[in-house]
């Protein structure tokens, strides 16, 4: 089990090596001169040059690779130039931030995409299957930020029932213990229930607006998975045996038509994750997809590095993880196949 | 259980439900009356303005929580709202001063403290100026602005006055002094948080003050927020009035005027001139929009190219020009017209001021036809898409303006970093750009804008040697001299229109009705000091 995880690990690796090159190339070749956007205001040329030799930009590209591989290695992204932070920390910050809302927008869109696209299945051409089709389209047709700043403004501006989108927490309330960087975890981990309560609060509009987003792709996968295999041979075996129609549809049905499902959802986890940007910015989330479009229009290289090599370990990882979900749903499945 | 002390739990944990949100609020309404809280687009990058690249927000920071030398005045602008006097120089650290032609002599506040306890003496005093004109970028540029370039200029006299000595005479060393950079910092801390390769402290800095001003920072959540709370043991000036101020970074501006329209938020600058507009019209807010000085947003014409380098040409452009539809349709009337004027002459020492130009399409066309081109000809004009809600619009209609004499102008639009860079090239043909000068004189914004060096600002790339003479000769003369080279300048401006003004923008803020006392700076930032909430 061990020398497998490994392995597959080690397939990772030139995955990552490829990031890490392709970024640093990139973020060269992106037109823009960072010494010339942080001189600031009233910069002559000579200025301008003091702060490209301060930045370390006036080295060849080959010499500036190195000093970058170099810092990595030693666990060093850099530093940020637009908020002055060093990058493993702001990521570090953020990331729990990101994460949080999105799992909690993904356990939602879970909960009702899941059951919604089961039953549209088992009772096909049903209203309940009109109300899938319905509430899929609608999902997907209203991009995040149009409902994120709808919700924002009937909400909170015209029915005050949420609070103002102000980020994380309330103006006045200390942000809890850091243990995971989770605050409705490190709140309820340390009890402290009014916080727990302004966390859950602010978290409501935001992961409301993008599990209205997340959901039509896992309600119609649902639907399609479950279409096929309620179709199959062996369930109508199962159903000419006489079993309940319950064990038919859960014990047998459900569980071969999840694995599609899994896959999407790793794949809707990691798209959400980097592409919550607009939430983050109409709810003032500080998130790392803010973080990371805030540095690219800046030319602020060592932040976009840095995201884009922690989103590649993400999705490294998360795959990973997918895979052996597949050997527990699935027996069928073997990581070395 | 039983069935009494059930009740009576049951009882007493209903009386600790209902009681327990009073308590929070109270407490949360005690807190919120006592603060202000300001709601802003874009968050300081640093606690230090000398450091590499601090940005406008930085300069905030430092100004509320640092001491300089000397301040400026105040008076009522004329709408009646404070603004601050450029030719008034008041004392913050220093009680008073003396100036002879080679010199000027501070004398410090005795009793004045940094947060720390530690008292300001005047090495501290000698230890800032050198480090803001030794580590190069804008703090030492700034310096420069007012002569103020080597360390040897600082003397410490003794604990308490503090010298700098005039490389040469120069009309802008003293409100140099005043402006952002020439912060007060505790020398002794930093140094303790100095390395051999940083003997500045930059690295510390970045996130920590060493200062003494008005406010300390009780919490830094980069990109987030900045929590300030007053300094009760300050000198410097009258005790500031609010308690506690907090800085939170919305960065959707709907929601920034949302936050101001229910109450949540006490002040905020950074709206689009629409709401702003709208918000003038509300009574439950107080807006006040002051002209920024020495500040203009104009189309710029590369003098050095073909077809703009024909003076006909350049004055076709600025008589075919939309002025008034970009008032109206672009700023919502959220800008002071800087054209329109009788004729194309100086009227007086004030700068930006009307030129003759408006729109006049019949006149445009003949002067096109004089210049040899009555068919136009193709360009582009270029604009900053860091600022697009007013370029993107502004664009669009001189785009529209121009083709009607025959000039067909493809719109390039550069994303804000690299916009820099290509203003350093100075080779696009036609753009349109801001400037504006801290230090209200009008040969400064001409010295940076207009003279022959070239700085980036003459983005035009104009050089005149009878302009560069008059900007010379104004940045050193007085009385009738200055007056006539000023008048000179400017008729030169107007005659060969390298730049055509279109308007002074207006500095908007919106605050709650109980935020009284705000201030206009020449640095734009909010001055938290003279606010008062209640």
């Amino acid at each position: 089990m061990l020398t497998m995880l490994l392995s597959r690990l080690a397939t990772a690796i030139p995955s990552i090596v490829g990031v890490v090159v392709v970024t640093f190339m990139l973020t060269r070749l992106l037109p823009g001169d960072p010494a010339a956007y942080f001189a600031g205001l009233a910069a002559s040329p000579q200025a301008i040059a003091e702060v490209r030799t301060k930045l370390g930009l006036d080295k060849s590209l080959p010499e500036q690779f190195v000093a970058y591989v170099g810092d990595l290695l030693q666990g060093n992204l850099g530093n940020s130039l637009s908020t002055g932070q060093p990058v493993t920390f702001e990521i570090a910050t953020r990331l729990p931030a990101s994460a949080e809302l999105t799992l909690v927008a993904l356990l939602l869109a879970v909960a009702i995409a899941i059951p919604l696209g089961v039953l549209a299945a088992v009772k096909q051409g049903t209203w309940i299957d009109h109300l899938c089709r319905i509430v899929t389209t609608v999902g997907v047709s209203l991009p995040v930020f149009f409902t994120g700043l709808l919700f924002a403004y009937v909400f909170y501006y015209l029915l005050q029932w949420a609070p103002a989108p102000t980020g994380r927490l309330d103006i006045f309330l200390s942000p809890p213990t850091h243990i995971t960087g989770f605050y409705l975890i490190d709140s309820a981990l340390t009890g402290n229930a009014e916080t727990f309560w302004a966390a859950l609060r602010q978290l409501a509009l935001p992961a409301i607006s993008m599990a209205i987003f997340s959901l039509a792709p896992l309600a119609r996968m649902t639907r399609g998975s479950m279409l096929a295999v309620l179709g199959s041979d062996f369930v109508r075996t199962a159903r000419a045996s006489g079993l309940a129609p319950r064990t038919v549809v859960f014990t047998y049905a459900f569980r071969n038509a999840v694995l599609p499902v899994i896959t999407v959802l790793g794949m809707v986890f990691s798209f959400l994750l980097g592409a919550n940007v607009l939430v983050e910015t109409v709810f003032a989330w500080p998130g790392i997809g803010l973080y990371a479009v805030n540095a690219l229009i800046t030319s602020d290289y060592a932040p976009v590095q840095g995201f884009v090599l922690t989103m590649a370990v993400l999705y490294v990882t998360l795959n990973l993880a997918i895979d052996f979900v597949y050997g527990l749903v699935d027996p069928r499945v073997r990581l070395d196949s | 259980m039983k069935r009494r002390s059930f009740i009576k739990t049951t009882a007493a944990a209903g009386a600790a439900a209902t009681a327990a949100p009073a308590i929070w609020s109270e407490a949360k309404a005690q807190a919120r009356n006592e603060t202000l809280l300001i709601v802003n687009e874009s968050p300081p990058n640093s606690m230090d303005i000398h450091g590499v690249g601090a940005n406008r927000p930085a300069y905030e920071v430092s100004w509320n929580t640092h001491d300089r030398l000397i301040t400026y005045g105040a008076k009522k602008d004329a709408n009646g709202n404070d603004h601050y006097d450029y030719t008034k120089l008041e004392p913050e650290l220093s009680t008073d001063w003396n100036v002879t032609p080679n010199s000027a002599t501070f004398k410090l506040r005795r009793d004045a403290k940094f947060h720390d306890g530690t008292p300001i003496t005047a090495k501290d005093v000698k230890w800032s100026f050198d480090r803001a004109v030794t580590v190069g970028g804008f703090p030492t540029f700034q310096m420069k602005a007012g002569s103020l370039e080597k360390p040897e200029q600082f003397v410490v006299v003794d604990d308490h006055t503090f010298r700098v000595d005039f490389l040469r005479a120069d009309k802008l060393t003293m409100p140099d002094i005043g402006v952002p950079v020439p912060v007060i910092m505790n020398s002794e801390l930093c140094k303790k948080n100095a390395t051999a390769t940083d003997p500045w402290a930059m690295e510390w800095c970045k996130n920590n003050t060493a200062a003494g001003g008005a406010y300390r920072i009780e919490r830094w959540q980069p990109g987030q927020e900045v929590v300030y709370v007053r300094n009760d043991d300050w000198k410097n000036g009258p005790m500031p009035k609010i308690k506690r101020v907090i800085m939170r970074i919305i960065p959707s501006a709907g929601n920034r005027r949302a936050l101001l329209e229910r109450g949540d938020a006490d002040l905020s600058f950074d709206l689009p001139s629409k709401d702003f507009a709208e918000l003038k019209t509300m009574p439950k807010l107080t807006v006040v929009g002051t002209p920024i000085e020495n500040a203009m947003t104009y189309i710029g014409m590369n003098v050095n190219q073909k077809p703009f380098d024909n003076v006909k040409v350049r004055q076709a452009v600025a008589w075919a020009l939309p002025y008034q539809q970009i008032m109206d349709s672009v700023l919502f009337g959220q800008a002071i017209p800087l054209f329109g004027g009788a004729d194309n002459k100086s009227k007086g020492i004030v700068w930006p001021q009307k030129d003759g130009y408006k729109t006049d399409i019949a006149k445009a066309k003949a002067l096109m036809a004089e210049a040899g081109y009555p068919n136009g000809f193709e360009t582009t004009i270029s604009f900053d898409l860091g600022l697009a809600s007013t370029n993107e619009p502004l664009t669009i209609l001189v785009q529209e303006s121009l083709a009607q004499i025959g000039i067909k102008a493809a719109i390039n639009k550069i994303p804000g970093a690299n916009w820099r860079g290509e203003l350093l090239k100075k080779n696009m043909p036609m753009i349109t750009n801001s400037f504006g000068g801290w230090l209200n004189y009008p040969e400064y914004f001409f010295f940076w804008c207009y003279h022959g060096q070239n700085a980036v600002f003459n983005t035009m790339g104009y050089q005149n040697p009878k302009m560069d003479a008059l900007i010379d000769k104004a940045r050193f003369a007085s009385g009738k001299e200055y007056d006539d080279a000023v008048n000179g300048f400017v008729d030169i401006a107007f005659e060969e229109v390298p730049r055509v003004p279109i308007f002074q923008p207006l500095l908007n803020v919106a605050m709650q009705k109980n935020v009284t006392g705000y201030r206009y700076w020449f640095h734009r930032q909010l001055d938290y000091r003279q606010l008062a909430k209640g």
